[in-house]
């Protein structure tokens, strides 16, 4: 994947000039991060102030454990790849940010969760830069960075989620206050102590401040990661990764948990903007469909792929997912089956809200979106024909 | 203060004691798996009831939790 610089200072083009730190004042990074209106980057932008304050608090508490804080660069989502990107070029802004986070909570352990293959890497650098940081290996599935999932392989266990009886803020590893924070996020916090909130929000809309990683793959010219302010048209976004590589019909914006819209280029890329399609910018991640391909033969494959990913903890995840996927497929396939449409929304009725973890949450919105959008390809599907040009079978 | 029944997913193994327990509450779903009728807070006149089946799941996995009411 390429990486390219939109405006300076960049994520990805920070030329390392020291590490970054507000000592005097640790606790100026929550004043910071509240002006700044910084959300989680991610997938599911919650306000990084009120992360850090409710950790912080959680320490006061008289008998309570030091607090801990883990930058989550798991990156499970297989269409994102921002989180590498950040931990290749600027792995600097990642550690900066985690210890200015851990300074302002007055955390005492400080974890690095990342895939495999960057640990030795990041455990040079961590050597030389912030010796308090370890390195714990992510493994490779969709889950894995998910938040009490982070914890539990933290802890020593697998990487699987856990019941949320308390929040992760207030009880996470061993029953200390614990942050747990997107690799993006933390690079935010530390450029955001260099340049100060009215820098960051002078990027961005009003309401949603500052840039986003985006990952562009598909239907473009230059797949690849590439910064932009959040507010910006799909269609400008698209061209910071060379432009359309031939004519698009949607878009699949978030990721796998995302939502499909159509390829319409005034659409600004903004939770405000998304929220008619059902769509957030999640983590950035923009996959572009060509009308040469059939969006529900992608839709059943991307389905089948989240059923293959569930824990194996949840009767309703492990039951459900496969059927909807299978329904998916059947619909893709052209099965002349006029109830399949029923079918998928009774499933999806069956999943929603009913595992450990979102993941049948983001699936549904998925599958929602899947058949919103290809209404008229489902209709066409069941009559026996396709749209797209060179449909392939699954 | 009201209460609300918590299922933790990753315990339920759907053997389905609770819909006997609370039919008011829960139905099964085809797998065996208990489904809200109408969400999880719980009516005060089935407390006595949820609280049973709190007590019976063999997997322990429902609890009770108190929840703010406005
Ligand atoms: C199934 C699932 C997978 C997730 N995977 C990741 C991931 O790989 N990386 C990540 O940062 N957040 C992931 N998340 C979100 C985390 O639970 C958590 O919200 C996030 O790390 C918090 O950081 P932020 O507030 O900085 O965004 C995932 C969530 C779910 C439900
Ligand atoms: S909801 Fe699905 S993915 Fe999440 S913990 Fe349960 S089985 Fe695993
Ligand atoms: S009794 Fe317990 S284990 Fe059985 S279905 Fe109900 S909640 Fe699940």
């Amino acid at each position: 994947m390429t990486t390219t610089l939109v405006g300076t200072p960049g994520l990805l083009t920070d030329p390392d000039a020291g590490p970054i730190r507000l000592s005097h004042e640790p606790r100026r990074l929550l004043v910071f991060a509240e002006e700044a209106g910084l959300t989680g980057r991610g997938g599911a932008g919650f306000p990084t102030y009120r992360k850090l304050a409710a950790v912080a608090a959680g320490a006061q508490k008289s008998g309570a454990e030091r607090p801990v804080v883990i930058g989550n660069g798991a990156e499970g989502e297989p269409a994102s790849g921002k989180d590498r990107a950040l931990l290749t070029h600027s792995p600097h802004l990642v550690l900066d940010g985690l210890m200015l986070a851990a300074e302002a909570v007055g955390a005492e352990k400080v974890y690095l969760y990342a895939p495999a293959d960057l640990a030795p890497s990041l455990r040079a650098r961590i050597a030389q830069r912030a010796p308090r940081i370890t390195v714990v290996e992510a493994p490779d599935t969709f889950i894995s960075g998910e938040e009490s999932a982070v914890i539990s392989r933290i802890e020593g266990r697998a990487a699987l989620p856990r019941d949320k009886r308390r929040l992760v803020v207030e009880s996470g590893v061993r029953g200390a206050p614990t942050l747990v924070q997107n690799v993006e996020t933390l690079a935010h916090l530390a450029l955001l102590a260099r340049y100060g909130p009215s820098w960051f929000r002078s990027r961005g809309t009003r309401q949603e401040p500052g840039t986003f990683l985006a990952t562009l793959s598909g239907a473009v010219r230059m797949p690849g990661v590439y910064e932009a302010p959040y507010g910006i048209p799909l269609g400008e976004l698209v061209s910071l990764a060379g432009g359309p590589s031939s004519d698009l019909q949607a878009v699949l914006v978030g990721g796998y948990h995302g939502a499909w819209l159509p390829a319409r280029a005034e659409v600004p890329v903004s939770r405000a903007g998304l929220r008619q399609y059902g769509a957030s910018p999640g983590a950035g991640v923009v996959v572009a469909l060509p009308t040469s391909a059939c969006g529900l033969v992608e839709s059943a494959r991307i389905a089948s792929y989240l059923a293959r990913q569930t824990a194996g903890q949840c009767g309703p995840c492990v039951n459900g997912l496969p059927r909807l996927a299978d329904t998916l497929i059947r619909l893709a396939r052209r099965d002349r089956d006029t109830r399949l449409p029923g079918e998928v929304e009774r499933l999806l009725g069956l999943v929603a809200g009913r595992g450990a973890c979102h993941h049948p949450d983001g699936t549904v919105r998925f599958v929602r979106s899947s058949m919103a959008t290809f209404a008229p390809e489902v209709r066409m599907h069941l009559a026996g024909y396709c749209t797209a040009e060179g449909a392939s079978d699954v | 203060m009201s209460e609300r029944l918590h299922i933790d997913w990753t315990a339920c193994r759907g053997r389905g004691l609770c819909g006997e327990l609370l039919p008011e509450m829960l139905d099964l779903d085809e797998w065996g798996y208990p489904r809200p009728k109408q969400g999880l807070s719980v009516p005060r006149a089935l407390s006595g009831p949820a609280r049973q089946a709190v007590g019976l799941c063999p997997r322990q996995a429902l609890r009770l939790q108190t929840e703010a009411t406005s």
